[in-house]
């Protein structure tokens, strides 16, 4: 198992830890629940060391990051971010990342830790042209903090306009004393920024991040909470949510998918599949008190098995079960009812509107 | 916490005699490696279990666990308080958070569980 320059922290801080993507990563410090509502109400930090970061430079850095996500990185603006998916050409999805524009010739691609290796051959396999290709997830930290908070703990430790920063762009800049990518972006439905720095720094700045917060309300937090609170903002988890198996169009990630730019990878299956629609589709639903809906739940509708939940909890911020899942486009209108298996019995289920939680834009 | 009025399993479900019959709940030990709980499917009145069986479910945020039954026999009660606020077993695992009592089929299961110092060395040996 490999460590992150955290790893000890997390555990002298009395975290549990697990194994998660071949990194020993905090699960929770005090309570699921507890660092959930903590970066609702306040703030939290988590530590995203396994994350992986590629760069793609050069005289065709950007042809070349058109043609492997479905985004227009043409149309972003130095300095502005896209979250997008990255397809092969039958419209599967490889991954789902961040694409960071400093220029026409250098971007950062910021993947999942559980595909880094597949995505990084992968891209390599589709690059054409001049370009540089590397991979730096070894030697990038990655910290969040998350929540209303955020912002104004941050804006101790910086002399950079964290105001300043739009939501989905970065900027460069030092804080506590280390120049790093300050960018206004995370995986909570919160406000809040990460931080990517020399690994090296992790521990120093894990350190001072949380001095900083600490009449703040800022705590760590695991990933039990990260995935309650990705869950709850309708975030896609990779290998839940999207997988080999499905395509962006059927996750319903249409706005993601930008066909004006020209032809990429996927773009013609999607194009059909955008016209004559898709024979499952991703909705968010609610059930009643009683067991949660758990990933690989069959879903049944007339005692027939029409599809399978993909992710699900108790929410702690809504304080009930809610899930998301692949149904067949009849089930999909908000209102549609159907059940979920759970342990041999079935249990009612209600398609609702997603994001489940929207946070309330400027406090 | 191991209160010595308690029998135990290895599988860290507790059993506390009153009478002819067992209460029966989960440890602090049990709780607090499951985390926060959300959910505890607990057997119908009637329902007969079988020591070492599933008798259960208990869910947390991040996990479905089954629970055993420490003793065979038939439940004739069932803890409706933990239904509507399952947190209860984190936080009073042997009071407010006990699960359901079943009326003991066969006494020598009970003398066979583990003693509370069993218990708490099986604990020290779980690795925490």
């Amino acid at each position: 198992m490999k460590h992150t320059p955290l790893s000890a922290v997390h555990e002298k801080m009395g975290a549990r830890m697990v194994e998660f993507a071949g990194f020993a990563m905090p699960v929770q410090y005090t309570g699921i629940i507890e660092e959930h509502t903590a970066v609702r109400t306040k703030a939290g930090l988590f530590d995203l060391f396994h994350m992986g970061e590629f760069w793609l430079t050069g005289p065709d850095a950007l042809k070349n990051v058109q043609k492997v996500v479905t985004q227009d990185a043409e149309a972003l603006s130095d300095r502005q971010i896209a979250y997008t998916p990255m397809c092969r050409p039958d419209g599967s999805i490889v991954d789902d990342l961040l694409v960071y524009r400093w220029n026409a010739e250098k971007f950062l691609l910021v993947v999942n830790a559980s595909n880094m290796k597949k995505d990084f051959d992968w891209i390599k396999s589709q690059l054409s042209g001049t370009y540089e290709f590397e991979d730096h997830s070894d030697r990038t930290g990655l910290i969040a903090i998350q929540g209303p908070n955020a912002q104004e703990i941050l804006q101790k430790l910086t002399r950079q306009n964290l105001k300043a920063i739009k939501y989905y762009w970065f900027t460069t800049g030092k804080v506590n004393g280390v120049e790093m990518i300050i960018s206004r972006t995370g995986y909570t439905g919160e406000d809040g920024f990460e931080l990517y720095f020399p690994a090296e720094k992790s521990e120093m700045m894990w350190q001072a991040l949380l001095e900083a917060g600490k009449d703040h309300g800022l705590v760590p937090v695991g990933l039990g909470a990260r995935d309650t609170l990705r869950l709850e903002a309708r975030l896609m988890l990779y290998g839940n949510d999207i997988s080999d198996q499905t395509t962006p169009i059927e996750a319903n990630l249409d706005w993601t998918v930008k066909f004006a730019k020209g032809p990429f990878n996927g773009s013609e299956v999607l194009k059909k599949q955008k016209e004559a629609g898709t024979t499952k589709t991703l909705v968010g639903f609610e059930m009643g008190k009683g067991p949660a809906p758990r990933h690989g739940y069959a879903i049944f509708s007339q005692g027939k098995n029409v599809g399978e939940v993909t992710s699900g909890t108790m929410s702690p911020t809504l304080q009930k079960n809610i899930g998301l899942g692949y149904v067949p486009p009849t089930l999909k209108a908000i209102d549609s009812t159907f059940e979920v298996e759970i342990r041999g019995k079935m249990y009612p289920a209600k398609v609702i509107p997603t994001p489940f939680y929207t946070r309330k834009k400027d406090k | 916490m191991v209160p010595s009025n308690c029998k135990y399993t290895k599988d860290h479900e507790w059993a506390r005699l009153e009478g002819e019959k067992v209460v029966v709940g989960v440890t602090d030990f049990a709780a607090k490696q499951l985390g926060d709980i959300v959910f505890v499917d607990i057997p119908q009145l009637g329902t007969k279990v079988e020591a070492g069986k599933t008798m259960g479910v208990i869910e947390s945020v991040k996990t479905v666990s089954d629970m055993y039954a420490p003793v065979s026999g038939k439940v004739v009660a069932r803890n409706e308080a933990i239904e509507g606020d399952p947190a209860l077993v984190n936080q009073d695992p042997f009071g407010k958070g006990w699960i359901a009592e079943i009326e003991l089929a066969n006494p020598a299961e009970f003398d066979r569980l583990m003693t509370p110092k069993e218990y708490e060395e099986h604990v020290a040996t779980s690795g925490h």
